[in-house]
Order: C-alpha cells, then sequence, then structure tokens
C-alpha cells in the first residue's frame, strides 16, 4: 500500500479459459468446463491483491493464465504495460524472472532429490549469467532473508518442516528479484502456528523488497490479514471486487455476504446469524444461465435466471456484478 | 450432570518402529465425554488428536500398536473385549466420520448398498426395512432426493453431499457416541457451515456425544461446549469453551488461538509460535512445549508438568500459573 502509483503493474482484461472434456463420435471435444470466465482486474505496484473463492472457482486458474503456464482462449493480460498473453514463449520466458510463483504444496514443490542451495539457485541459472560462485553465495544469503541458517543449504527438503520447506519456496522466488510474487494457496498446508509465521514473513518481504503479490487463497480470514484488495470468484466469474476493509466491512454481493457470515470466528461470545446456502455449486461444464449464483442466491429474481448481471461500480475500487447491488441478504 | 458415554484414562499409545524400538504417540491422556454435549479435541499435526480417535474405536492394527490404560465405552472397558464383542460396539454405541468423505466411501459400491451394508450388519431387519430405514436416514441429514441418491455412486456426489452420507450411515444405528475426526476439514466454507449445522441438530435431536477432533479453533468455537487441547501427545488444557478463549491458561492455548487470524480484527502481524512441533521419537526432556515456550525456566527443561485442576472444570499442565509467567518475564 506504501507507494501505490497509477499505473497497474498487471492488469487483466475478459480473459476466459475453457478446458475440452468429453469428446464427440468423430474425437472432437464437445463439452467444456468453463474455468474463468470474463474476468477482469488491475493489480497496482506494491499491494497484496487477493483472489478468494471456494474450490473449483477459477482462481487457481486465473493465476497460471497470468504467468501462461496456461494459455487464455480469450482476453488480454498486460505486465507493466505490455501486452503479454500472446508473446511467443521465447519472448515470454525471460518476463518470467519478473513474475516468481510460491505453490500451495511445500512437499511437493520441491525436488526431493536436490539440495535446498541448488533449488534456491535454479532461477539464477536459466534467468541470469552469474557463476556457480555467485549463485551460492546469492542462495545462503536469501536463506538467511526466509529466516533459515545458510548451513541449511547442503541439506535436502525432506529434512525440513511444511513451514521451513515454504520458506524455501519463498527464498526460490525471491532469487531472480521478481516484481510479482503470484502465491498460490501458499499457507493453507501449514498448521495455525506456523502459518502465522510465514505470513508474516511474506508481509515483511514485501516491505523491505517492495514485492506486489497476487495472493490466491479460500481463507477469507487470511486474506484479511494480508490483501490491500480481494477479488471473490464464484464459479469462473469475479462477483465483486473490493479494497480490503470495504469487503469486509460492507460486502454488497448476496454471495460474499454469505460466505463471509460462513467463517467460523474462534470467540465463542460472536454468534453469527449463518446464510445457509441451499444446494451445491454448480457444475462448471453447464453454468447456469444468467447471473451463475442465481440457483443458490436467497434474494434471486426472474431477471436474474434469464439476464447476465454487469459489474456495478459502487465505490472507489469497488464493483459488484449483481443486478441489485443496494439489496442485502 | 448428563450420563458419561466415554471416558478415557490415562491412555497411552505406543508403535513399532522396527524390530524392537517404540515409538510413544500418545501418552497419559485422560477425558469424559457425556451425553448431548460436543467435546473439541484440538492440536496441530501430530499432536495425536487422530491416534487418540482410533484408540477409543481400536482401529489401529494389533501386530504394531501396543495401547495402555483404560477405555470405558457404554460402560465397557474397550481394550479388554474380544475383536467380535469390539465389532459390535462400533455402531451400535460408538461411530465415527472421517476427514475425506469421498475416499471413505466405498467407490464402487452405490451408496444405499453402502448403507444398507451398516444396518444389516448391526440389526436384523428385513430388506424392506433396511430401504426404509436408509431412505429415512438420508432425509435426515438433508439429502434432497434420497432414493434416487441410494442409487448413485460415490463419484457422483459432491464432498458435502458424500459427508452428509457418512453421518447418515455413522448414525443409522442411532449410536449414543459419535467421533468426528476433521469432518469439514475438506470441504469450503459454506458447506462446512451446513455440515455443523447438521452436526448441532443431531446432537440436540437425538442427545449424542459428540468427540469432535479439528485443528480449526473457529469449529471449535462455532459448536463445541467443552474443549480439550492437546501438544506432541499430551494433554496440556481442558476447559469449558467460553472459559478457554477468555481464560486460556496454558502458553501453548495462549498462543495457539492469538496466532489464528480473525475476521472483523485485522492486525498488521500475527503472533506466531516460534519453532516447530518436536520430532516424536526425539522428545524434549521435561515440559514438551517449553523449546518454544518464552516463559520457559530451567525447572520446565527438568519436569514434565502433570495435568492440575486450576478451576472447577478447568485443567492445565503447566508448572507456573499465568500470574507467575507474567512476573518472571518482567523480571528477566
Amino acid at each position: 500500500m506504501s507507494n501505490v502509483k497509477s499505473e497497474p503493474l498487471l492488469s487483466v482484461r475478459h480473459v476466459s479459459k475453457r478446458f475440452p472434456v468429453g469428446k464427440s463420435f468423430f474425437g472432437r471435444a464437445n463439452k467444456f468446463v468453463h474455468a474463468v470466465n470474463d474476468v477482469s482486474f488491475d493489480v497496482m505496484p506494491g499491494e497484496t491483491f487477493s483472489i478468494v473463492g471456494e474450490s473449483g472457482c477459477g482462481k487457481s486458474t486465473t493465476s497460471r493464465l497470468i504467468n501462461r503456464l496456461i494459455d487464455p482462449n480469450e482476453g488480454e493480460v498486460y505486465f507493466d504495460g505490455q501486452e503479454i498473453s500472446k508473446l511467443p514463449a521465447k519472448e515470454f520466458r525471460p518476463l518470467r524472472a519478473k513474475m516468481q510463483m510460491v505453490f500451495q504444496d511445500p512437499y511437493g514443490s520441491l525436488n526431493p532429490r536436490m539440495k535446498v542451495q541448488d533449488i534456491i539457485a535454479e532461477p539464477l541459472l536459466v534467468h541470469t549469467n552469474l557463476s556457480a560462485g555467485e549463485r551460492l553465495k546469492r542462495a545462503q544469503e536469501l536463506l538467511g532473508v526466509v529466516g533459515l541458517s545458510p548451513t541449511h543449504g547442503e541439506r535436502y527438503p525432506h529434512e525440513f518442516s511444511g513451514g521451513q520447506r515454504q520458506r524455501i519456496g519463498i527464498a526460490r522466488a525471491l532469487s531472480v528479484n521478481p516484481k510479482l510474487i503470484i502465491a498460490d494457496e501458499p499457507v493453507s498446508a501449514l498448521d495455525v502456528s506456523i502459518q502465522a509465521q510465514v505470513l508474516n514473513l511474506l508481509r515483511d518481504l514485501q516491505e523491505e523488497y517492495d514485492l506486489t503479490y497476487l495472493f490466491i487463497s479460500h481463507d477469507l480470514a487470511v486474506v484479511e490479514m494480508i490483501s490491500d484488495v480481494v477479488a471473490v470468484m464464484y464459479l469462473g466469474h469475479i462477483v465483486e471486487i473490493a479494497p480490503n476493509e470495504e469487503l469486509y466491512g460492507h460486502p454488497s454481493h448476496p454471495y460474499t455476504q454469505a460466505l463471509l457470515s460462513a467463517v467460523p470466528v474462534p470467540d465463542p461470545d460472536v454468534k453469527k446469524e449463518h446464510i445457509l446456502l441451499q444446494g451445491d455449486l454448480p457444475s462448471p461444464t453447464n453454468i447456469p444461465a444468467g447471473c451463475p449464483f442465481h440457483t443458490r442466491c436467497p434474494l434471486a429474481t426472474e431477471k436474474c435466471k434469464t439476464e447476465t448481471p454487469k459489474p456495478h461500480t459502487v465505490g472507489e475500487r469497488h464493483t459488484v456484478t449483481c443486478h441489485y447491488p443496494e439489496k442485502t441478504v | 450432570m448428563a450420563e458419561t458415554l466415554l471416558e478415557v484414562k490415562d491412555l497411552t499409545t505406543q508403535f513399532k518402529r522396527g524390530k524392537k524400538d517404540w515409538i510413544t504417540a500418545v501418552s497419559g491422556v485422560s477425558f469424559q465425554v457425556r451425553a448431548g454435549e460436543i467435546v473439541g479435541l484440538v492440536g496441530e499435526s501430530g499432536c495425536g488428536k487422530s491416534v487418540t480417535s482410533l484408540s477409543v474405536m481400536r482401529l489401529h492394527s494389533k501386530d504394531t500398536t501396543r495401547i495402555s490404560g483404560d477405555i470405558v465405552l457404554g460402560g465397557k472397558h474397550v481394550l479388554d473385549l474380544s475383536d467380535k464383542e469390539m465389532q459390535s460396539m462400533r455402531g451400535n454405541d460408538v461411530s465415527m466420520i472421517f476427514q475425506e468423505p469421498m475416499s471413505a466411501l466405498d467407490p464402487i459400491m452405490r451408496i444405499g448398498d453402502q448403507l444398507a451394508e451398516a444396518i444389516t450388519l448391526h440389526t436384523d431387519l428385513s430388506k424392506d426395512e433396511v430401504h426404509k430405514r436408509s431412505v429415512a436416514m438420508l432425509k435426515s441429514v438433508g439429502i434432497p432426493e434420497p432414493e434416487m441418491t441410494l442409487k448413485n455412486y460415490p463419484h457422483e456426489l459432491s464432498g458435502g453431499m458424500c459427508q452428509r452420507v457418512m453421518i447418515a450411515m455413522a448414525m443409522s444405528c442411532e449410536p449414543k457416541l459419535l467421533i468426528a475426526d476433521e469432518p469439514t476439514t475438506a470441504l469450503d466454507v459454506t458447506i462446512q457451515a451446513q455440515i455443523l449445522a447438521l452436526m448441532e441438530q443431531i446432537r440436540r435431536e437425538r442427545n449424542t456425544g459428540i468427540l469432535l477432533i479439528t485443528h480449526d479453533l473457529g469449529v471449535v468455537a462455532e459448536i463445541c461446549s467443552r474443549v480439550i487441547v492437546m501438544y506432541a501427545g499430551h494433554v496440556v488444557e481442558e476447559a469449558p469453551v467460553d472459559e478457554l478463549f477468555k481464560h486460556p491458561q496454558h502458553p501453548y492455548t495462549q498462543g495457539l488461538i492469538a496466532s489464528v487470524p480473525r475476521l472483523g480484527r485485522r492486525v498488521h502481524r500475527l503472533p506466531s509460535i516460534p519453532g516447530s512441533v518436536p520430532d516424536l521419537a526425539a522428545m524434549p526432556d521435561g515440559c514438551r512445549f517449553a523449546p518454544r515456550c518464552k516463559y520457559a525456566q530451567e525447572e520446565c527443561r527438568a519436569t514434565d508438568p502433570a495435568l492440575v485442576k486450576i478451576a472447577d472444570d478447568h485443567t492445565c499442565s503447566c508448572l507456573f500459573s499465568e500470574k507467575e509467567r507474567e512476573e518472571m518475564l518482567a523480571h528477566e
């Protein structure tokens, strides 16, 4: 939040992604999972932009569309002013040094047969011309930065606990001095006491290195702690984007309201009225017509079943994709 | 006071490692569950909460596990029962639901057959009656089209629906005690809210006692009436839910509660507990929390504190009271 400039670092414009499933008799895909639908948002430099939503809402797919682990079917992605979604792989590759990723599973995302210092130095091997000695020095320095000891570099990933491995993953992401770090559920596999350590580390690093985070999570309390701006996704659509205080203080979309009311608060005095949503998430191969949320929305009307709502601006950087943004559940 | 359904006394569970080596996963654990209450068993991964529940159900393999202490369930000493007697206890007196509803159900058996299997094993109802009971059970857990669902396979249902089926199956023989091991951890928050509401409804309507194993303090605050906190195989604190959240006494409980990010209370930095949980094979001497405890003294590293009563229904295992600890810290 410290130095928000006017130009967004990352700008996602009307991005959609469909995955083919099922094949017709002639082998052509006839069914699609609509994973991400017409998603647009801006991430300003130095801020933490979070995407929250339940499993299958498309938050991870969105992050992968940005760093081109998968390519979008439609839409554009601008990074640092440059359109990147259609760049040839060769031209895109150097840009990856500027956007690094931290993954969810600290067990699966580190190569078990590599020494920790080699894991951390690997991005340097790919993106820089540093010598082996310089890379090693940088790796040891980074171990210190993330709160491990430089001597840990000689060890292998299995010798570390979950929280320590996540620190290694963060050190690897930092090695090439990225501008943007995409963190996909970085703390959800960790115990609460360890989760707090890692969240604090992410905070400190952001202040020290002027990082921008795109933070993907399903945990609304974690997101509230770390974010400046939050986007809520449902069935591949962004239903609401708002600055942190605004979203948690005045949630406008019925889904955001239901989601917030469902989070258990660790305080027995807080007896919340839950908005219990009926039924389950519809299948993403067959997204309901009209508003995607109308099948479970307590406020749904005839209009919601037929007409797809457009984003309404209800405040500074606060948009709601609902026909009735003024109503509450 | 309500009837005591489960009493665990001084439970110690050890696992075999290698030829002669035994690792102690849980030691000296004692607690009770009464009818009509939901007791939370909380702790981080590896603290022994699941090992405790599986010991109560006697689901550990006999060849590799050593269990000592006493477990009294419905008036019977579980550890003395024959396998056959235990079999009939499961389902009738106590049943269990698991964390991963998708993998706890048999993927190649229809829901109806799985439910019927549980019911026929424990009752002598006719085929028709079993079917009726199955439909009624599914209805009672809020499955909209029970007749249809009986014909489905698990993969055709969502996670929330599978967990409802698991609960229906567990409740089908009307056990007095339900053990729920992280029942909502694999589910999304909106679905979690539905399942928690269902468990509360079961408790209210049938006076079932529920032992809820979880790592989520939010869930505990939401539906439990009493809480047991475990750390590294020991119970460190036990108290009614209000008391535990308002006046936590053990430094671990205090740290744990403080480190949970809380909706509506935005902080810049979260208080965290330094270090990580000790390895089971290399437990520290003395208090097991001492290496991570900011109050730890010389004595803490030498003496393993016992669980002592500090108020009517509040027990805690720390050598020092909260006041003494604060004074020591101020003194240093």
